[in-house]
C-alpha cells in the first residue's frame, strides 16, 4: 500500500456474550477480570419512536446499542457522523421467517419483514434514531466483514478527512440456518475513528495489508468467540486498546490477506 | 475528486447480453419486460428476466458458488471481453492491487428459498446440498467474482438495497484515491427471487403492467435482474478522446423512513449536490439525468422535487427502468453503464412505457430518444433505509 492508512480511536463500544459494555469487556481483555460467557443481553432501545422500536429485530438493536455507546463515550453528535455498518449476515431471524413463509402455500410476507430484510436495515434505523443524514455504508464480506468495514472507514477518513463511526455486528441464526452458519451468539463492536488526534483520543491505528497469520487469543473461550463470530475477529485489536499497549497486531481478513495494525496508545 | 477512467464496462439485463444488445434495445426504444413466468411465482406482474441464466454452469473449481445470482454474474463477466480486460489489468498492476466492490441486495437467496421447500420433514434440517457461504451469503457474489477473475485485492459487497451498486463507485473511488488499490472492479449483480417479488408485492409497490416511471397513471415498479461491471483506473495524463470518466459521487441518508423516501427528496438533493461539488460542475453542465425513476408514485414525486431543486426543471432526463425493470442491487451499476453508452453514442434514451407525463412532477422527462453530444450525465440511485447515491460521468474531450 502506498502509505498505510491511519486513524485515531476516539471511543470503543462492545456488546457480546459475557461482555455487556466496553468498561467490563476492557477488564476481561486486559486480564484483570475473568471471562464469564453468559448469553448476550440486548438492552431496550430507547432511541427510536415506539412504532419503529416494535419493528426492529435483534441485529438492529445490537448495532444501534454499540453505536450509541461509542458516540456517548466520545461525547460526539451522532447526527453529524458518517457511518460504516458491516455484518456477515444481517438479520437471520427475519430471513428465516421470510424463507419459511415463502415455502408455505400462502407466501405472505409482511411489509415490515420485507423492509427489515435489507442488509442496511441497521443503517436505516440508525438514521431514523439519530437524524444522521451523512453517507452511510452497509458492507458484507462474510468472515472478513470486520476487516472490510475497518478499511472502508479508514479510506473514508483519509480521503474525506472526516470522523467515521464503524459498527460491526453479527447475530446468531435460528435453526435450520444455525446448523449451516453456526454463529453462537450476538456480538457487536463500534469504533469512533477520527482523522487527527484529539484530547480524548485512545490510540493511533496504522493499518496495512499483510500476509502474516492472524493473532489468536490465549483464553480459549475468547478465542472461540473470535473464531466463530466475524465481528469478534476484532478482539485482538480491542485487547491492545484495553491494555493501552504499544504493539502491532494482525487481524483476520480475506483468504489471502490479513490486516496488520500498529497500535500507538495516546497515554 | 480526481476523475477515474472506466477502462472497460459491460451490462447484461433483460435487454440482452453485453453493450451491443443493450444499446440496440435503447436505440430501438424496446422494453425487455414480459409477463412474469419466473419459477412458481403466481403474481400478476411483469418482470425483466435475463434469458438463459440457468443454462450457465460455473467452472468445476468454482462449483461451491453455484446459484442463479453467480450464474448471472458469470454470464455478465464474459460479455464484451470484460473478464479479459480485468485479467490484463491485474497482470499489469498485480492482482493484489486490484480491488473489488460489488452491489447486490439478495445475492443467492433464491437457493435458500428453494432449500426451505426441501427441509427434512422430521428434523427441519436444510438439504445436505445447501451452500450457505457460496450461495446464500451476501458476499457470495464478490467471493465468486474475485476467484473467477483471479483478483487478490481488498473486496466487499455493499448491500444497501437499490443504491448498492451506485455506492460501489464511491467506495472504489475513495480506495484508489487513498492508495489502497490502483484499480477496482465495480458493479452490481442481482437476480430474481421470491423475497423481492412477494416483498414488494406486500408493500403494494409492484405494477401489474410494465412500469411507467413519471407517468400520470404510474402504479408501481417492475422487478428485473442484471449483471453490470466497470473497471475503474486512474486515467492517462491525456485520456483518449471519447473515453468515459467517473467525475463525481455523492452519498447521503434520508434519516426518515425504512421504505418510503423523504417526501421533499431531502437526501436525494444532498446526494446530487455533493456529486456536483465533487465533479466541480454547475447544475446546468449536466446534459442528461438518468432518474432512479422506479415508477412508484412516491419515489418519482420525491425525486422530481429534489431534481427540480438541484438541477432545475429543464434538464432532459429519463428512467430506463421501463426498459430494464428495477434491477434493485444491480440498478446503480446497470444505469452507470447506460450512462456510459449515452455518452459514447450521444444518445439520451427516452423512457419507454410512459405515455403521459405527470404534470405535477415538473421535470423535462424524455418520451423519445434524443441525439446530442453529451459531456456530463448524472445517474441517481436511492434505496430502502433512505440510502441515496448520485454519480456523474463525463466524456474525455
Amino acid at each position: 500500500m502506498s502509505g498505510a492508512l491511519t486513524a485515531w480511536v476516539e471511543s470503543v463500544a462492545l456488546l457480546g456474550p459475557g461482555l455487556p459494555d466496553w468498561p467490563s469487556a476492557a477488564q476481561v481483555l486486559a486480564g484483570t477480570a475473568a471471562y464469564d460467557p453468559h448469553p448476550t443481553v440486548l438492552p431496550p432501545l430507547g432511541c427510536l419512536p415506539p412504532a419503529e422500536r416494535r419493528r426492529t429485530g435483534k441485529v438492529v438493536r445490537l448495532a444501534l446499542t454499540v453505536g450509541l455507546e461509542a458516540v456517548a463515550r466520545a461525547g460526539a453528535d451522532a447526527g453529524k457522523l458518517p457511518a460504516v455498518f458491516s455484518s456477515s449476515g444481517g438479520d437471520g431471524e427475519n430471513c428465516h421467517e421470510i424463507c419459511q413463509a415463502l415455502a408455505s402455500a400462502e407466501r405472505q410476507i409482511s411489509p415490515t419483514r420485507f423492509h427489515n430484510s435489507v442488509h442496511n436495515a441497521a443503517s436505516g434505523y440508525w438514521g431514523i434514531a439519530t437524524g444522521a443524514t451523512a453517507a452511510s455504508n452497509a458492507l458484507c464480506a462474510f468472515d472478513a466483514s470486520f476487516g472490510a468495514g475497518l478499511l472502508e472507514a479508514l479510506v473514508q477518513i483519509r480521503v474525506d478527512e472526516t470522523p467515521v463511526l464503524l459498527i460491526a455486528y453479527d447475530a446468531d441464526y435460528p435453526e435450520p440456518m444455525r446448523s449451516v452458519r453456526p454463529i453462537p451468539d450476538a456480538f457487536a463492536v463500534a469504533l469512533l475513528l477520527t482523522p487527527a488526534a484529539r484530547q480524548g483520543s485512545m490510540a493511533r491505528l496504522t493499518v496495512d495489508l499483510s500476509a502474516a497469520s492472524a493473532e489468536r487469543l490465549a483464553d480459549p473461550q475468547l478465542e472461540a468467540l473470535r473464531a466463530q463470530v466475524p465481528a469478534a475477529r476484532s478482539l485482538p485489536l480491542l485487547r491492545r486498546l484495553a491494555r493501552s499497549e504499544r504493539a502491532a497486531v494482525v487481524l483476520d481478513y480475506l483468504e489471502s490477506q490479513r490486516l496488520r495494525i500498529e497500535v500507538s496508545p495516546c497515554h | 475528486m480526481t476523475p477515474l477512467a472506466l477502462t472497460a464496462f459491460t451490462a447484461t439485463s433483460c435487454l440482452g447480453r453485453g453493450l451491443g444488445a443493450t444499446f440496440a434495445a435503447l436505440e430501438g426504444a424496446r422494453t425487455g419486460l414480459a409477463p412474469c413466468r419466473f419459477e412458481t411465482v403466481t403474481l400478476d406482474t411483469h418482470v425483466g428476466e435475463v434469458a438463459g441464466v440457468d443454462d450457465e454452469r460455473l467452472p468445476g473449481e468454482l462449483e461451491e458458488f453455484e446459484c442463479r445470482n453467480n450464474r448471472l454474474a458469470l454470464l455478465g463477466l464474459r460479455q464484451d471481453a470484460f473478464d479479459e480486460a480485468v485479467r490484463t489489468a491485474a497482470g499489469r498492476l498485480g492482482p493484489k492491487r486490484v480491488g473489488l466492490w460489488l452491489g447486490t441486495s439478495t445475492s443467492g437467496i433464491l437457493e435458500t428459498e428453494l432449500a426451505y421447500r426441501r427441509r427434512d420433514p422430521g428434523t427441519g434440517a436444510l438439504p445436505a446440498d445447501f451452500r450457505y457461504r457460496g450461495a446464500h451469503n451476501t458476499f457470495s457474489v464478490a467471493a465468486f467474482v474475485r476467484r473467477a477473475l483471479g483478483l487478490e485485492g481488498p473486496a466487499a459487497v455493499i448491500s444497501s438495497a437499490c443504491s448498492s451498486s451506485a455506492k460501489v463507485f464511491a467506495s472504489a473511488q475513495r480506495a484508489i484515491a487513498a492508495g489502497l488499490v490502483d484499480a477496482a472492479v465495480v458493479g452490481g449483480v442481482d437476480s430474481l427471487c421470491l423475497t423481492t417479488l412477494y416483498g414488494f408485492h406486500s408493500l403494494q409497490l409492484v405494477a401489474r403492467t410494465p412500469c411507467r416511471p413519471f407517468d400520470v397513471e404510474r402504479d408501481g415498479l417492475s422487478i428485473g435482474e442484471a449483471a453490470a461491471f466497470a473497471l475503474l483506473e486512474r486515467p492517462e495524463s491525456r485520456p483518449a478522446a471519447g473515453s468515459v470518466l467517473l467525475l463525481g459521487t455523492g452519498e447521503s441518508s434520508d434519516a426518515w423512513h425504512m421504505s418510503a423516501p423523504h417526501p421533499e427528496g431531502r437526501g436525494a438533493s444532498a446526494a446530487m449536490t455533493q456529486a456536483l461539488a465533487a465533479a466541480r460542475l454547475a447544475p446546468d453542465e449536466i446534459d442528461y439525468l438518468n432518474f432512479h425513476g422506479t415508477g412508484t408514485p412516491s419515489n418519482d414525486a420525491a425525486e422530481a422535487r429534489a431534481v427540480a431543486a438541484v438541477l432545475g426543471t429543464r434538464i432532459p432526463g429519463s428512467s430506463t427502468k421501463g426498459a430494464t425493470g428495477h434491477t434493485l442491487g444491480a440498478a446503480g451499476g446497470l444505469e452507470a453503464v447506460i450512462c456510459a453508452l449515452a455518452l459514447r453514442h450521444g444518445l439520451m434514451p427516452g423512457g419507454v412505457n410512459t405515455r403521459s407525463i405527470d404534470p405535477a412532477l415538473g421535470v423535462a422527462y424524455l418520451l423519445e430518444n434524443r441525439r446530442a453530444p453529451l459531456e456530463a450525465v448524472m445517474s441517481n440511485s436511492f434505496g430502502f433505509g433512505g440510502s441515496n447515491c448520485s454519480l456523474i460521468f463525463g466524456r474525455a474531450a
